[in-house]
């Protein structure tokens, strides 16, 4: 009998959720629909009634709770990626500090600080 | 017959084209980073390339989940920039060498890389910042180029070992092209970042200067590296990496350090440049 390839144990980094085909297929409809607002036509129709986009791509409650809530470790644990987030997070605005500030529960300005004391 | 005249390695972070397209250069928070691109306009106005082979990733703008290489190359006249979703000024499209397109996928096949090949390819800020940064005010840049996209999206991604194996395959490819044409190889992306989860933010300057001496000198030790290495050592994102291991794969196994220059933060990098030709 063949051996399975072992899969790398990838739960032990603190605060990192891997995006892997566990995550790809229970985030697929999340992520497809932050795909899909690459268009303007898209992001539109989305701010124009956000239950129907959401509705349109079959989103569960979980993801459609977390995109209500714009909260992104909610839209991770929905397995969302967060390159398609960051097309969602566009939409309203953000930036990849902002979205940092928000997962880490730190104000845009002591985000900021962090990344600034890597370098010191 | 085609020559390498070096590898260039730069981050690409999009912030980095909005800073360029609002003429923010010399302002203090980007002016140490900007301030590390002249002398590789210098050398590239040395050398001058005809063609660049870019070796990027794509962040969910020309592939999704529902088909997405590991690895994949162009093979069109011309790459177009698209909106990525945040409403940018799109770039003019980007000349391609279709002809040098297929003789490297033939020559990349017939090692046992079985590349995705790409007729239609849109690009984003992961080749086009590059772009941008390396031939400023050109655009498009005065040369052809073949796009080499990684995936980075989703696990598992390549390793590092495998990665440094492409960039081999991708140097024999160039080398034994018939056409007298000059290229050089770019490593996009990098170095340490994390844009998601509560490790948001994570920086690791020891392990990047670590990564910046070693590709010059030992890269086979980095080769060995896994992919849990880098994205513990080097956050998430950092694990793009693998892409500068691409690019020195390409050179040949010594290699002089031409420039560098490394900055934190640029958004939520640390920026890291590098230029590096064959030694004679």
């Amino acid at each position: 009998m063949a051996t399975a390839v072992k899969q790398q144990e990838n739960n032990d980094i603190p605060g990192t959720v891997f995006f892997d085909g566990h995550q790809a297929m229970k985030g697929y409809a999340l992520n497809k629909m932050c795909y899909s607002f690459n268009r303007a036509e898209n992001r539109e129709e989305f701010l124009r009634d956000e239950d129907a986009y959401c509705r349109k791509y079959g989103l569960n409650e979980q993801q459609r709770e977390a995109i209500r809530k714009r909260n992104v470790l909610d839209l991770i644990a929905a397995g969302g990626n967060i390159y398609y987030l960051a097309k969602f997070a566009g939409i309203l605005g953000l930036g990849v500090q902002d979205v940092g500030a928000q997962q880490t529960g730190m104000s845009l300005a002591e985000f900021n600080a962090m990344l600034k004391a890597a370098g010191e | 017959m085609a020559t390498i005249v070096g590898g260039i390695t730069t981050s690409h972070i999009p912030a980095i084209g909005n800073a360029i397209a609002n003429d923010l250069k010399q302002e203090p928070y980007w002016k140490p980073f900007f301030d590390g691109y002249p002398p590789v306009h210098a050398w590239l106005d040395q050398v001058k390339p005809d063609v660049a082979v870019v070796v990027y990733n794509d962040h969910g703008l020309n592939f999704f989940l529902d088909k997405l290489p590991t690895f994949a190359i162009g093979a069109a006249s011309e790459y177009r920039n698209e909106d990525e979703g945040w409403g940018l000024k799109t770039l003019p499209p980007f000349p391609g060498d279709p002809e040098f397109s297929w003789h490297m996928i033939n020559s990349l096949v017939n090692d046992e890389f079985d590349i995705t090949t790409c007729q239609e390819m849109a690009v984003d800020h992961g080749f086009t910042v590059p772009m941008s940064l390396l031939w400023p005010g050109q655009s498009p840049p005065p040369i052809r180029t073949i796009p080499v996209e990684v995936n980075t999206v989703q696990h598992p991604l390549p390793s590092p070992g495998r990665c440094y194996k492409l960039g081999k395959a991708i140097g024999k490819a160039i080398e034994s092209y018939p056409e007298d044409v000059k290229v050089v190889v770019i490593g996009t992306g990098g170095m340490s970042h994390q844009l998601d989860g509560e490790r948001a933010g994570f920086i690791n300057k020891e392990f990047d200067l670590m990564c910046m001496e070693k590709i010059i000198s030992d890269p086979e030790k980095l080769a060995r590296l896994s992919i849990h290495d880098l994205v513990k050592e080097a956050g998430a994102q950092g694990a793009e990496f693998i892409l500068w291991l691409v690019m020195r794969g390409a050179l040949t196994g010594r290699v002089t350090k031409v420039h560098s220059n490394y900055h934190i933060p640029i958004s939520n990098t640390a920026a890291g440049l590098l230029v590096l030709e064959n030694a004679a």
